[in-house]
């Protein structure tokens, strides 16, 4: 039996990460394994169809199984999240000599996104701007950058592409807004991308989470001790440490499926999925 | 409740430390309140908390309740020794490249260094060794007047500089790489140790220059380099303890060709040569004091470690029993240096001049020996033992 576990590469780093893992888990008992994908997609589907027992998912990816897994009447059990993942928001920004005040001011501007399957830089920023009235398709020209398909928004080169558009050299490639991730704020203005004072923030989405570990089917007595193991990863181990700084967390938490909401409904207006979990976003194809 | 307030600055422009500083007094599970204009700050402080363990709380005020990660981080956190004290009797691998004395976070990964005991690599004067080498390195462009002529000496009294320099290049060259291969196997924690073996290979770094130079200087091509000097070198190169290889190269090796430098300088035919020799002689007393300071030191600790050295003068003699050790043209030009000419009168001064050099040679490695703890019979038998390559 054991557990395998499908994770998704979009950097290096994750090998590094799930082989130290897997060594932990094996010592603490757990026939432990995992594969890497290329892509959400494909590892959504094969959690659903139980080629894997457990998904470490992206909120995007979280969506469609949930999705798919309902109208295939397969049950998930969540396992768990990082501490990281809870309470993120979203941002617009514009420059900051920029005369739009408010977001209905961006009407008829070009606002720069990340990725077209990015939720934190795409798909939950231009939510927050139809809410607001506008219609991106109509009231706006929108320039996506779309680095590392696929990969559900993890590669930053999208959002950091965007993040530089504010000030490109050439009056062509400039942006008038731009969307990214709270942390990415803080990242963009602390190395210099967007330098401190350089950028206002014109809006912010309400709280949401972010990754999400899920099972297939309902738990097991393995998947469950796979889930308590990795609740009790203790920062002060010396062994795991680094890979906890690696994978970007300080404590594993307890899962919670209350911080979707927003992105289903992002996914839903832009059409990415359809109800029952098929890709239905056009040209999307990672 | 304990307060920060960062005025305008945001947290992409160092406001984060006056947050962590201000934190930093606090125990986990405190709250910290931070005020300031910063028009993003919320926003930054939720993303930088998060990404720190802690928690921001406060819907209308920014309260920070501190988390535990970093008390967990330095939990099993030790020192890397005492800084200003000497250095521990054994090195960790797991302090790995750290400071001596620097607080040591505990993971990453264990160096590879072979000699991590203060007994294998240690001698109470390395501080001041280091201290001396620190203070007496010389420019070789500009200690030595490379001007002055040497069209002066005559033909066969500057070929026998030339193969003389030829030979001090070849053991140079060994005795710069000893030093290196010891330096890549020893713990840094035994700071004084590495900075002296990187003084002395930065050493001979120079001598191989001087000497080369030196050869050069009047056109022709250098002298020969013979297969037994060079297995004689190989088996310095081929011994694996640090000191047994220490005692071996710089005790007996590097003693000896204090005599034989000397020599050179006394009977130079022209500046150049009496100026390299002399510099090189300077360098040289550093590296023969450590190596004897330091066998002197682990042979005090442990009487019996005098039998490993003993056993590796044996091993290393046995090693060159069928080689011819030193090359004859070595021999032969040091006669001639110290003849100035090829009269049978001056060869007949020339070769006594050789003689008493050998027997200074001996004398100085039977002293060493002493000092270090063998008898005066055994210091007597094991110097004789030595290459007759002289290194």
């Amino acid at each position: 039996m054991g557990v395998l576990l499908g994770a998704v590469a979009y950097d290096p780093k994750v090998v590094t990460i799930w082989d130290g893992f897997r060594a932990w888990l094996r010592e603490c008992g757990v026939d432990f394994d995992y594969v890497l994908y290329s892509n959400y997609e494909r590892q959504v589907t094969d959690l659903v169809d139980g080629r894997v027992d457990v998904a470490w998912n992206s909120p995007l990816a979280w969506v469609r199984a949930r999705r798919l897994a309902a109208s295939r009447g397969v049950p998930l059990t969540p396992v768990t999240m990082r501490d990281t993942d809870c309470d993120l928001r979203s941002v617009v920004v514009v420059r900051a000599d920029s005369p739009v005040r408010s977001v209905g001011e961006l009407a008829g501007h070009i606002v720069a996104t990340g990725a077209v399957d990015s939720p934190q830089a795409t798909l939950l920023p231009l939510s927050l701007l139809r809410a607001a009235g506008l219609d991106p398709e109509a009231d706006l020209a929108v320039r996506r950058f779309d680095v590392g398909l696929g990969l559900h928004g993890d590669h930053i080169g999208g959002e950091r592409d965007a993040a530089r558009a504010l000030f490109a050299a050439d009056p062509a490639d400039r942006v008038d807004a731009a969307c990214m991730i709270d942390s990415n704020l803080l990242v963009f203005g602390r190395e210099g991308t967007l330098p401190a004072g350089s950028v206002r923030v014109l809006a912010q989405t309400p709280l949401y989470d972010h990754c999400t570990m899920t099972a297939h089917g309902d738990a097991s007595p393995e998947i469950a001790r796979f889930g308590e193991l990795l609740l009790g990863m203790d920062y002060a181990n010396a062994e795991l440490r680094p890979l906890l700084d690696l994978e970007g967390l300080k404590q594993w938490r307890p899962p919670r499926l209350s911080g979707y909401a927003q992105l289903e409904a992002a996914v839903d207006e832009a059409g990415f999925y359809d109800a029952n979990g098929a890709v239905t976003a056009a040209g999307y194809r990672p | 409740m304990p307060a920060v307030d960062l005025a305008g600055l945001g947290l992409d422009e160092g406001g984060h430390l006056l947050v962590a500083r201000a934190l930093a007094g606090l125990a986990a599970g405190e709250r910290l309140t931070v005020t300031g204009r910063h028009p993003a700050l919320r926003l930054h402080l939720a993303a930088w908390c998060r990404a720190h363990g802690h928690q921001l709380a406060g819907d209308d005020d920014l309260t920070v309740v501190r988390g535990d990660a970093d008390d967990r981080r330095w939990a099993g956190a030790v020192r890397a020794g005492d800084a200003a004290g000497v250095p521990s009797p054994r090195a960790d691998l797991g302090w790995g490249l750290a400071a001596r004395g620097a607080l040591v976070e505990a993971g990453g990964p264990p160096l590879g260094a072979r000699w991590s005991e203060r007994e294998h690599v240690w001698a109470d004067i390395a501080p001041q060794l280091y201290a001396a080498a620190a203070a007496s390195q010389w420019d070789p462009a500009t200690a030595v007047d490379w001007a002055v002529p040497v069209d002066g000496v005559p033909a066969e009294v500057e070929r026998a500089v030339v193969q003389l320099m030829t030979y001090l290049v070849e053991n140079e060259q060994a005795a710069l790489i000893i030093p290196a291969r010891l330096l890549s196997q020893l713990h840094p924690h035994y700071r004084e140790v590495m900075q002296l073996l990187a003084s002395q290979a930065a050493d001979e770094a120079r001598h191989v220059e001087v000497f080369t130079r030196r050869a050069l200087l009047s056109g022709g091509p250098l002298g020969t380099s013979s297969a037994g000097g060079r297995a004689s070198l190989q088996t310095l190169l081929d011994e694996p303890d640090f000191t047994t290889a220490s005692f071996l190269l710089s005790v007996l090796g590097e003693g000896t060709f204090l005599d034989l430098l000397r020599f050179i300088a006394e009977h130079a035919p022209d500046q150049v040569t009496a100026d390299v020799t002399r510099l090189a002689v300077r360098d040289e007393a550093r590296h023969v004091a450590f190596g004897v300071a330091h066998t002197a030191h682990l042979a005090a600790a442990d009487k019996s470690y005098l039998s490993t050295l003993r056993q590796a003068v044996e091993r290393r003699h046995s090693a060159l029993q069928d080689t011819a050790g030193l090359n004859a043209e070595v021999f032969d030009s040091l006669v001639v240096l110290a003849a100035g000419s090829w009269s049978p009168e001056a060869i007949s001064l020339g070769w006594r001049a050789v003689r008493d050099l050998q027997s200074r040679m001996d004398e100085g490695r039977r002293r060493r020996l002493a000092y270090i703890g063998f008898p005066d019979d055994e210091a007597a038998e094991l110097s004789a033992l030595h290459t007759r390559n002289f290194m």
